[in-house]
């Protein structure tokens, strides 16, 4: 086996060594019954170009060659090469967490870099090293939330990522924590007229999302006022982080929840992505996940090492302020590699496309009788539209010219059946947007 | 040319697995930037511009992101790659790292998992259109069940903590549905952190209980503590300590009379694929941690992926949405299932991981039983070689990893940081230290199968030689690493004054 780099000469020698007769002797401590007699029915053993064949022969039964309008979470943007040859060196692709800091400066100060980016993104003080996705950091920052408050009720907008609302709702269960949600206006942002005193009595968080589900931007700075006011915290998510090249950053947020999916990580059928939190440095000791932080050793030489481990569980167990342990760090690289290229005018100048060419789509699309744009509020690379057809009919239609259509908002919101959202990047061409368009139209005038 | 060897330096002649190079100096990439510079061009937009304040209203755009870098792609290039020279990896040789399981990891999973038609694909794209993403999964499941003689999965959890949560969500739903969740899970001493810290998060108590002289679960023990307020053991089998649980048939029986269930920790499944299942010696719930057993690259602290098996009792639990196949032989996600403890990720988990973890069962296939054979012979050809230098302090048959401790040196003065310290000065990755916590001044070692007969000797040839600078010049080792670019860093002062982001 290519794999295993032992001849058996070598393997006979090294049974010698050890003093027993075979390999099955190194076993006899699992009770007899309990070891196989035959070899495990498993597919394989496949060569390097078998293996090759079967998962081209999946991408194959995908949606290769498609066009999507799917953002909903998750986004398709420009990746440069260049990032995926940083990745593969096999010093950074195939090395362990780095407790040993003097033969892990690479990882280390990378990651301290990617700290400081999504620092400068968020408008925050301190980001940690990364969480699995969006959807557990903002279920992390929500219990952080719980912890620096003390108080044990939350109230979510349905705005939030529904996905990601699921996810709070599994670990807030045995928590004695309480979710409650508040739903939105005709504008599409949170309906503020809920975050009564009383409503928000005893509430540790205000947890939105911006831009939110339906692409909206949420008006932090009032939703952070109304929530300090009565002692609580503003938590707010970003699922689409490319927005923050040219929105406003949710500084007034007292933790911030975020997927850095988009910066320069394919969809991959959904990850592995990378999360982030970000906070105040008040908040610091309550935060999950790991952190580095610059040094010097004995010479005076900067370094970094992972520090405040006595957050974490491997230090303090039971009392850890969360139970993570392996992140997302590989993932965290990408898009610090990704965001050093894109550098401060090419992050602008991509959110500016994003802007650009959505709402180029958005007039396009409207321009159709029936459709008709759902919220006024001001969005990003994503809107809702309602249709006077169901969505999953059209979209069954537009599969067949290989377009995926926009995300049906009847699947998590059954008073938005007939609303599609609709996501369009930088890495979307004109002729595509104009392709969709006519396909719906064509979809549309046809008899149902 | 005249070198004159320092005090604190070694003998070359000792270190034969490495040698000195220049490593290249390199500053923060903040420190590089320059107003003007970039990396990354973008096609020119093919629609008419949009002006940000404008369009977003002014109380929503924003001037650019502060502090940003602005380099061009030659010195982006340059300084990742000098980063990842001050890096060891798995590529550059053995990471005897006890429970981490650092074993090779195939190129060509990396390859296959960049594939346009898999790394493109949208989670929330039609199942009629991502039939191949769905099978994958599916394969992969099949895989795991029969390794581990399971009869149910998931493959959401994001890493073996969140399988830890998840698994505990699933054992507190059935009990629930039996009448009562109980309050209790009990915990061997010699666990890994991410243990009692999932039991909290799924709303029960951790109870600690003690191994046995021998470094196994004291069944009388168990009895004792197995009351009707528990609802399960979480049992890492091999322990810890690299052997495996005798009495585990005992075990299992013990909390089957009292309803409680049996969650095995499958962060040591490198030990058993293909020799024995888990399913078959009374497990009901586990975790794999597809980034140890199943090679998935560790890439620096992470991803993992933490599938979740279980017995048939627990199937109705498991997390939405579960991978099925219909009669027709078409893929499907199922999303209404009333019982399901809810989702504990957004979408199907990390589908990258999983599929690296299906390419490396499938280039083994049967054959994976010779993995482990290889890994527990690597594990106790060292072990015999090292049982003259170093202290053990359990001597059951080990596994795929020994224990040693550092008694022996602590009479010189010398830990077990301190010697793993010093292995870096002769090329290696350190061993775990301090763990587990059962072993004062632990040295846990995991060779994988990965390494061949010349690297463990040269480990065992470095650990030998650092065992006896211990006694003749314990200095030598309490001040390593020498041949590194920074020494031991000052981890009380980061941890007093944290500075966590660069600032202009």
């Amino acid at each position: 086996m290519r794999y295993l780099p032992k001849s058996p000469t070598e393997r006979r020698e090294m049974l010698e060594v050890i003093g027993v007769r075979s390999a099955e002797q190194l076993f006899e401590s699992i009770p007899e019954q309990f070891r196989l007699k035959a070899p495990l029915p498993l597919p394989g053993p496949l060569s390097e170009a078998e293996i090759i064949r079967y998962f081209q022969d999946r991408a194959a039964e995908n949606a290769r060659g498609y066009t999507s309008f799917l953002g909903a979470g998750v986004y398709q943007h420009l990746r440069s090469v260049v990032t995926d040859a940083m990745v593969q060196r096999g010093e950074f692709l195939t090395s362990y967490t780095p407790y040993q800091a003097e033969i892990s400066q690479g990882t280390l100060t990378a990651i301290f870099e990617f700290q400081t980016l999504m620092c400068q993104l968020t408008g925050q003080e301190v980001a940690n090293a990364s969480m699995y996705d969006g959807s557990t950091a903002l279920t992390e920052a929500v219990l952080m939330a719980e912890r620096i408050t003390g108080r044990h009720r939350v109230l979510i907008a349905r705005s939030v990522h529904p996905e990601y609302r699921q996810v709070l709702a599994t670990y807030a269960k045995n928590l004695g924590l309480a979710v409650e949600e508040i739903g939105y206006g005709e504008s599409g942002q949170l309906e503020r007229s809920k975050l009564t005193k009383e409503n928000l009595a005893n509430v540790a968080a205000v947890v939105v999302q911006s831009p939110n589900f339906f692409g909206v931007l949420e008006e932090l700075p009032g939703l952070a006022d109304a929530a300090h006011a009565a002692g609580a915290l503003l938590v707010t998510s970003v699922a689409e982080a490319v927005s923050l090249g040219i929105v406003r950053p949710p500084a007034e947020a007292d933790i911030v929840a975020m997927e850095g999916q988009s910066f320069g990580v394919a969809p991959s059928f959904g990850g592995p992505f990378v999360g982030v939190i970000a906070s105040r440095d008040k908040f610091v000791r309550q935060m999950p996940g790991r952190l580095a932080g610059q040094t010097t050793d004995a010479a005076g030489r900067r370094g970094y090492v992972l520090t405040l481990a006595t957050r974490e569980q491997h230090i303090r167990r039971e009392k850890a302020t969360s139970n993570i342990c392996t992140n997302e760090a590989l993932f965290a690289l990408v898009a610090t590699v990704h965001l050093c290229l894109l550098g401060k005018e090419g992050l602008r100048e991509m959110a500016q496309q994003n802007l650009a060419k959505a709402r180029f789509a958005q007039a396009e699309l409207e321009k159709i009788p029936g459709v008709k744009r759902v919220f006024a509020a001001p969005s990003f690379n994503e809107f809702a539209l309602e249709f006077p057809r169901s969505v999953k009919l059209i979209n069954a239609a537009l599969l067949r010219e290989k377009i995926i259509g926009p995300y049906p908002l009847g699947t998590h919101y059954p008073e938005l059946t007939k609303r599609g959202l609709v996501c369009v990047t930088e890495t979307m061409p004109r002729a595509e947007i104009e392709r969709l368009a006519a396909a719906i139209r064509r979809i549309l005038d046809s008899p149902i | 040319m005249s070198s004159k060897l320092t005090e604190t330096e070694a003998p070359a002649a000792t270190i034969r697995k490495a040698g000195r190079q220049v490593s290249q100096s390199e500053g923060l990439i903040f420190e590089k930037s320059a107003p003007g510079k970039r990396g990354i061009e973008l096609p020119p937009l093919d629609v008419p511009a949009v002006d940000p304040v404008a369009a977003l209203g002014p109380e929503f755009a924003r001037d650019h992101v502060d502090g940003f870098p602005e380099v061009s792609e030659i010195e982006v290039i340059r300084h990742f790659t000098r980063l990842s020279t001050w890096n060891y990896a798995i590529d550059l040789g053995m990471y005897p790292l006890g429970s981490c399981t650092m074993k090779y990891n195939p190129r060509v999973n990396e390859f296959v998992a960049r594939l346009d038609g898999l790394a493109s694909e949208h989670p929330s794209q039609p199942a009629d259109a991502s039939q191949g993403c769905l099978r994958i999964l599916h394969d992969l499941q099949k895989c795991l069940l029969a390794i581990t003689g399971m009869e149910a999965v998931t493959l959401q959890p994001a890493a073996g903590a969140q399988g830890e949560l998840t698994g505990l969500l699933m054992i507190r739903a059935y009990l629930e549905s039996q009448g009562n969740a109980r309050k209790k899970v009990l915990i061997p001493d010699s666990a890994h952190g991410t243990n009692p810290a999932s039991v909290v998060i799924a709303g029960y108590e951790v109870q600690n209980i003690k191994s046995n002289d021998r470094g196994q679960i004291d069944t009388d023990h168990l009895r004792e503590y197995c009351t009707g307020d528990v609802a399960a053991l979480m049992l890492t089998n091999p322990s810890t300590l690299g052997i495996f649980e005798e009495r585990i048939a005992e075990i299992a029986a013990i909390l089957h009379e009292r309803g409680a269930l049996l969650y095995m920790d499958g962060a040591n499944m490198n030990a058993l694929a293909g020799v024995t299942r888990p399913g078959d010696f009374g497990v009901d719930v586990m975790h794999l941690n597809l980034h140890k057993t199943f090679s998935t690259p560790h890439g620096g602290g992470g991803p993992g992926a933490g599938p979740v098996l279980v017995k048939k009792i627990l199937e109705p639990f498991l997390p939405v949405p579960v991978v099925t196949q219909k009669e027709d032989g078409r893929y499907a996600l199922e999303h209404v299932r009333p019982k399901a403890i809810g989702r504990v990720r957004a979408y199907c988990g990390n589908f990258g991981v999983l599929l690296r973890a299906l390419a490396y069962t499938l280039a083994y296939g049967p054959g994976i039983r010779q993995a482990t054979e290889d890994a527990v012979v690597n594990a106790n050809y060292i072990r015999k070689q090292l049982e003259e230098s170093f202290d053990l302090p359990y001597n059951l048959p080990s596994m795929h990893e020994v224990v040693f401790s550092d008694a022996r040196q602590k009479k010189f003065g010398v830990n077990t940081i301190d010697i793993a310290k010093r292995l870096i000065d002769y090329g290696f990755h350190p061993y775990t230290t301090a763990f587990p916590l059962i072993v004062p001044g632990a040295m846990m070692i995991e060779p994988t199968e990965s390494e061949s007969k010349e690297e463990c000797d040269l480990f065992v040839d470095a650990m030998r030689s650092i065992a006896a600078e211990a006694e003749t010049n314990p200095e030598l080792v309490k001040s390593a690493p020498h041949a590194t670019r920074v020494g031991r860093l000052d981890e009380v002062a980061a941890a007093r004054k944290p500075v966590l982001r660069w600032k202009p």
